[in-house]
Parts: C-alpha cells; sequence; structure tokens
C-alpha cells in the first residue's frame, strides 16, 4: 500500500493512528484531577508537537543520512514564517499561498547556502551554515527592519491590502483559514469528566506532517536515500568511484530546507506572527537536540525527540516547588524538604538542565537516540521470551527498524 | 588618525577576549582533536568565580554603632563585612574593592579541577568518535553548566565593578601627544588588554621554553611516537587541557567589569570564537590570537558611523562574512598548518 513495505507501512499506520487520536491519547487525565496538568491534548501544543516534528523530519534527511550537521537550519525555518506572514499581509488570509510561498523561499535560500556551505565537510560545514545563520539573524533584526520589523516581529495590520481577500477593510485583525475553515476553530468533546479538543490548524498541521513523513520514508528507501547513505559512510570512496556527491548532497540540504521552511510557515499559519528569534541558533541546536534525542538516521526519532522537548518545554516546565510538595506529601516533613530541594533544580524553570542531562546521556550511551533504546529494550525481553534458539532473535535484532 | 586609533583600542578588548578564548579551544583541539562546544561554559564560570568572591567577601553582619544615630534617634546599625572584621578595616576595604582582581586566585584552582574534571570524566571517552559526536556532547555539556549557573544564580545579570583606582578613563591621546581629549579610553579596558597580552605570552613561553611545553609541542606533532619513546602523554594533554580552562576562565574574570556577567555570556562568544579559530587556522595558537585580535578591531572599524551608512548592517555580519570568504578561499586558516582538517 502507498509503495510501502512491511514495517514502513507499519510505522507510517501507527504514526498516522498517533496524529489522529493524538487529542485523546495526550489528554489521559481527567480535568481537575492533581495530574491533568500533565495533558498536553490541546490544540497549541499539539501543533508545536507536529510542526517541530516536520522540521525534525526535514534536518533529519541531511543530518540522519548524510551526516553533515548543519547549525544554521532554524534561519529556514524564520525565513519561511516571514514569507507566510507577508503572504498573509499582501495576498490573502487562506495558508496555502502562504505555505507554498515559505516552502518555496526557503528552498531558494537552502539552494544558495547549501551551494557555498557544502564545498566544505565536518566542522567547517557547520560553521559556515551557523555563520549564514548568524548573519541572516543580525540583519533580520537591524538592516532589514522595513522587511522583517526588526524586534518586534513582523504582524498583520488592519490596513494590509490582502489582494485576494476583496477590497474592503476589516475591523479586527482576520485570522487564518483553509477555504474558509479557521484554524483556531476547535470543538470540545465531553466524556464523563474527560475533555478533548479538536482543534482543526492541529488537523492541517497533523496531516501536513503525515505526508512530510511519508516522502521522509519514500526518500530513505529510494536509490537517492541509499546514495546519501554512502556518503555518510564514506565520501572519499564514493568519489573516487568517479562520482560527484555534490549534487545529492546538494539535494537533500535543499529539501531539508524546504521542510524547515514548511515548518516556518505553518508556525505563522497558526500564530501570524514572525520574530528573528526564530533564527537565532539556539534555534538551530533545538532541532540538533530533538533529532539527536529522537535518533538520527531513524524514521521515527525525529518526530519522537520533538514531541519530547515540546512537551518538556510547556508540561515539565510547569512542575514547581507547589507541586512538588503535593507529590512527597506522603513522605515525613524533614525527607520532604529534603527531596524538594533535590528535585527544584531539574524542574520548572530548570527543565533546561533536565533536558542537557538527558541529552548527554544519550550522546554518550545511546547513539542512536531513543529510538535505539526502545530497540535494545525490545530486544532484552525478547531474549528473555525465547531462551533456547537465539539465533534467529539474534539476526532479526541485528536490522533494527528504522 | 584619532578616528582611527580609537576603533583600533575599542576593538582590542573584545578581541582580546576573542583571542583568549580562542586560544584556549586551540589548545584543546590542537592537543587533543577534540572540537569542545563547552569552552564557552568555562569562560562564563570563570566570571562567575568573580562573582562568587565578590558575593563572599561582601557577607557581613550587623554591628551597633553607638556614634551614630538613624533619623529616629535610636544607634545606627550598620553592616560591617567580615573581611574587615579579619583584615582590619583599611584593608578589608582594599581586598573588598580588588575583588575581581582577586578572584583570579580562586578562578585558578577552581577552574584546573574543572578542566581535569571534565577530561578524564567526559572527553576522554570521545577521542574516537566523530568530531559531530564531540561537538554534541559538549554543546550538552554547555547547556548543563549554564543551567547549573543559571540555577544558583538567577537569569539576570550580576554587576561586578572593577576597582576603584581602575574605574574612569585615560586621556589617551594625550600620552601619545594628540589633542588632549581626542582618545578617551576606559582604564580597565587597557587593564584587559595587557592582562589578555601577559597570559598569552605566559602560553606561548610555557609551551616554547619549558620541557613540559616541549614534550606536549611534540605529542601535538606526532602523539603516538612520542607515546613509544615511554612518555605519558594522555597525562600531559590532560594537564593542558586544565590549562586552556585556566586561560578561558581568567579570560572571564576579568571581563566581568566590561560586561556584567549572566549565565548565556559563554554561549555568545563561542560562537564567535569559533569563528574566530576558523579563520586563524584549526590547530594553530598564533593564529588563533591573530585573528581574535583582528576580528575584534575588524568589528569595531565596521561599526564606525562612516562604514555603516555606507555598508549598512555591516557591522553585525562582518565577522561571519570573513570567516565565510576564508573558509571558502582557504580552509586551513590564515596560520594553519597545511592538511589539517582541510576536506
Amino acid at each position: 500500500m502507498l509503495g510501502l513495505h512491511g514495517r514502513d507501512l507499519t510505522l507510517f499506520l501507527v504514526v498516522t493512528a498517533l496524529v489522529v487520536f493524538a487529542p485523546v491519547i495526550l489528554n489521559p487525565f481527567p480535568i481537575g484531577s492533581s495530574l491533568a496538568q500533565f495533558n498536553a491534548g490541546y490544540p497549541d501544543l499539539m501543533q508545536r508537537f507536529v510542526i517541530y516534528g516536520i522540521f525534525a523530519i526535514g534536518f533529519n534527511i541531511l543530518f540522519g543520512l548524510t551526516g553533515y550537521l548543519s547549525f544554521g537550519h532554524a534561519a529556514f525555518l524564520g525565513l519561511g514564517s516571514y514569507a507566510a506572514v507577508w503572504m498573509f499581509k499582501l495576498l490573502s488570509m487562506n495558508v496555502i499561498p502562504a505555505l507554498i510561498l515559505s516552502t518555496v523561499v526557503a528552498g531558494l535560500f537552502a539552494l544558495v547556502i547549501g551551494f557555498i556551505s557544502l564545498r566544505r565537510s565536518g566542522i567547517y560545514f557547520s560553521i559556515l551554515t551557523l555563520a549564514f545563520a548568524q548573519m541572516m539573524y543580525a540583519l533580520a533584526y537591524s538592516v532589514l527592519t522595513p522587511i522583517t520589523n526588526g524586534e518586534t516581529g513582523l504582524q498583520l495590520a488592519l490596513d494590509d491590502p490582502r489582494i485576494l481577500d476583496g477590497g474592503e477593510r476589516p475591523t479586527s485583525l482576520p485570522v487564518t483559514d483553509l477555504f474558509g475553515l479557521e484554524m483556531r476553530e476547535t470543538t470540545v468533546l465531553h466524556m464523563g469528566s474527560w475533555e478533548f479538543t479538536i482543534g482543526a490548524g492541529y488537523y492541517f498541521a497533523g496531516i501536513l506532517m503525515l505526508i512530510a513523513f511519508y516522502l521522509s520514508i519514500r526518500i530513505f528507501r529510494s536509490p537517492f536515500g541509499m546514495m546519501l547513505r554512502a556518503v555518510k559512510s564514506n565520501q572519499n570512496r564514493m568519489n573516487y568511484t568517479g562520482l560527484n556527491t555534490r549534487p545529492y548532497t546538494l539535494a537533500a540540504f535543499v529539501i531539508s530546507g524546504m521542510y524547515a521552511g514548511l515548518a516556518g510557515g505553518l508556525l505563522a499559519a497558526m500564530d501570524p506572527l514572525a520574530g528573528a528569534e526564530r533564527m537565532q541558533w539556539t534555534a538551530s541546536g533545538e532541532v540538533v537536540l530533538m533529532t539527536i534525542l529522537g535518533g538520527a538516521g531513524t524514521l521515527l526519532g525525529p518526530v519522537l525527540g520533538a514531541g519530547l522537548i515540546k512537551y518538556f518545554e510547556n508540561i515539565f516546565s510547569k512542575i514547581n516547588d507547589g507541586v512538588l510538595h503535593a507529590w512527597f506529601g506522603a513522605v515525613p516533613d524533614g525527607m520532604e524538604d529534603v527531596l524538594v530541594t533535590v528535585f527544584h533544580p531539574f524542574v520548572g524553570k530548570g527543565w533546561h538542565l533536565t533536558l542537557g542531562l538527558m541529552f548527554m546521556a544519550v550522546v554518550i550511551f545511546l547513539p542512536g537516540g531513543l529510538v535505539e533504546g526502545g530497540t535494545r529494550i525490545g530486544r532484552l525481553f525478547r531474549r528473555r521470551g525465547r531462551n533456547a534458539g537465539g539465533a534467529e532473535a539474534e539476526a532479526a535484532a541485528k536490522h533494527p527498524a528504522e | 588618525m584619532d578616528a582611527f586609533l580609537l576603533q583600533i583600542l575599542n576593538g582590542l578588548d573584545k578581541g582580546s577576549a576573542y583571542a583568549l578564548i580562542a586560544l584556549g579551544l586551540t589548545l584543546i583541539f590542537g592537543t587533543l582533536g577534540v572540537v569542545n562546544f563547552a569552552h564557552g561554559a568555562l569562560f562564563m564560570i570563570g566570571a562567575f568565580c568573580a562573582v562568587t568572591l565578590n558575593a563572599i567577601l561582601g557577607l557581613s553582619h550587623q554591628v551597633t554603632d553607638p556614634e551614630r544615630t538613624d533619623f529616629l534617634g535610636n544607634p545606627l546599625q550598620v553592616d560591617v563585612p567580615y573581611v574587615y572584621d579579619i583584615f582590619g578595616e583599611s584593608a578589608g576595604a582594599w581586598i573588598l574593592d580588588w575583588s575581581v582582581p582577586l578572584a583570579i586566585l580562586l578562578a585558578i584552582p577552581v577552574m584546573l579541577v574543572i578542566g581535569i574534571v571534565m577530561e578524564r570524566g567526559l572527553i576522554r571517552h570521545f577521542y574516537k568518535r566523530p568530531h559531530a559526536d564531540q561537538i554534541l556532547v559538549t554543546f550538552g555539556l554547555a547547556i548543563v553548566l549554564q543551567e547549573i549557573i543559571k540555577a544558583f544564580y538567577g537569569a539576570n545579570p550580576i554587576p561586578t565593578p572593577a576597582p576603584d583606582a581602575l574605574r574612569g578613563s585615560v586621556d589617551f591621546g594625550a600620552w601619545l601627544g594628540l589633542q588632549a581629549g581626542s582618545v578617551i579610553y576606559p582604564v580597565w579596558r587597557l587593564v584587559y588588554f595587557f592582562f589578555a597580552g601577559i597570559i598569552i605570552a605566559g602560553v606561548f613561553a610555557f609551551l616554547q621554553f619549558t620541557t613540559f611545553g616541549m614534550v606536549v609541542r611534540a605529542g601535538m606533532a606526532d602523539r603516538e611516537t612520542v607515546g613509544l619513546l615511554g612518555i605519558d602523554i594522555d597525562r600531559r594533554f590532560t594537564l593542558m587541557f586544565g590549562l586552556a580552562a585556566i586561560v578561558a576562565g581568567l579570560a572571564g574574570v576579568m571581563y566581568t567589569p566590561i560586561l556584567s556577567p549572566n549565565y548565556h555570556m559563554g554561549m555568545d562568544f563561542l560562537v564567535l570564537s569559533f569563528v574566530v579559530v576558523v579563520v586563524g587556522g584549526m590547530g594553530s595558537l598564533p593564529g588563533a590570537v591573530a585573528a581574535g585580535f583582528l576580528l575584534g578591531i575588524l568589528q569595531s572599524f565596521a561599526s564606525m558611523n562612516a562604514v555603516k551608512s555606507l555598508l549598512p548592517g555591516i557591522d553585525q555580519i562582518i565577522i561571519y562574512l570573513v570567516a565565510i570568504v576564508i573558509l571558502l578561499t582557504r580552509p586551513r586558516g590564515l596560520l594553519g598548518r597545511k592538511g589539517v582538517m582541510e576536506e
């Protein structure tokens, strides 16, 4: 089905199911319960899961397949946002033209930057991409203020032309839509003490993520993907066999730039605002974290990593001392204070610390990321399951799902 | 001429910081072959050594002063720092005033220990792994260090003043016989520049004129052979990592009066210092120093109004622009050896 085979098809169907049922799956705790704050099933956050999922999937096509570590990918994310907001201002509040433009613009910039940066590899490539991204960030902040609106960020205004939306001037700021379906529209389902919010914007972004995910599976399995992997394993050997690897790496760079542009455009489609800080190198570092944490070079990893980091950023960061005290309420008072003091730096505002430690642990012990961790655990159970004829299981385990 | 001199001077303090950080980065890369993204964090920790010492020296207890009264007529409660009790009032005041330079004494052992622990505990396991892995793990470490500092000191910058005697500015132009008042320059920045010069000279002298330095240089050239000669090169390289950490830390300590330390200052400097290392040439110590000063001064020239009106925004991007041009035309950098990381 869909040109996918066996395991890939299963994976794709699982991810599809996850995306479709996310509003339910991510809201496991009834409202009003003490754990309700861990519910992540509200559209605003779920949108971010899938949008950054797209960003990370794209980054993974470059880094996971070719091994080129770009430290400037956020530039394309920011470009996508700017392009989309300009489309909303000039043409129409419909998200389709905005997304098309943001993808195309990011692709064009990726073509130029990639063409130059890919002349070097290794750390030089990382620094070149970093330099380009920082340059674009600095320019967006200062000289390009007429286009980017500098520090304030690019916003919609009442007197924007919006040619396709008819001539009349709106009295309030218009909202983004898809042929009339407003992106911010939500329906709330009540089921007993549970409450599930179904958002139009989330499903739109989710469908795009599924398409992006599908394309990335096809790229991974194609001869083109094979060529990229060959570049990663030994580029010199590829060159010596008389093959010019540059077009392949450039294509991978442009594709991943377009993914980033699409993600940036989607961010703007959900909230029509574009700021330069989206291009800063810390944002580039974030997508690196996502991809590595989930598992670089695996299909599912980047999506997992993106979800995990965004979950941390929005949910884990809300755990404050009060919550900790409530958790440890059962233990004796003295112990309680000690426990709260111990956990305090890792939660709430300190969530970055937990993230950094997790990231280091992954790089040190699990270079394949969380996906490899899952595979290892799975292997452990399988080995326990059948103590005797282990040879088959071993052979099967050597090809972990990607 | 005056404006020219002023721009050079303005570039010196940033250039000194770039040069010191880049020197440490290059030491680590040249000896251990590791790309250390946590080096900026070491710079930041150094700065917080100064903050810590300042806070410790400022610890005080309240004493009732019988001779003075507050506005209600009660005896006045005054804060007396403990240093006053230990060293007497005048010496105590002097120590409090000079806390930033004194923090050097605190920073040296602290940074040495941090550097050695970092190398033995973490970096050692990454010698054989690809550069990308080294970048990633040190990037993670930088985040962790940064967040630890944030947890202790909060997110706001903490002003740490220079000693009273070195605050103010000097009329630099008058010294050189130019018109008085034409080139005014803050004293502390001059101090920073000379301090950086001394550290750089010290590191080079150490490598050039001591037996230890000779062995290290030999190890940089051919690690395996030095090992085969029966020299424990690993231990020496560990110490070099500690030395690089000290250099970064001291650069941070002395930079605090120029820039109030905050937890992300290291990252801000790291990105630029990497560019500096690449421009100077990966693995070349003189290259790192020269490129540090060069880029600092270049940046200062680019922010002149005359230049900015001609090329708007050039001051923001000049360093990156230079880096891109250098990387594309001369990937080994200004003074880099042929063949080092040149692919």
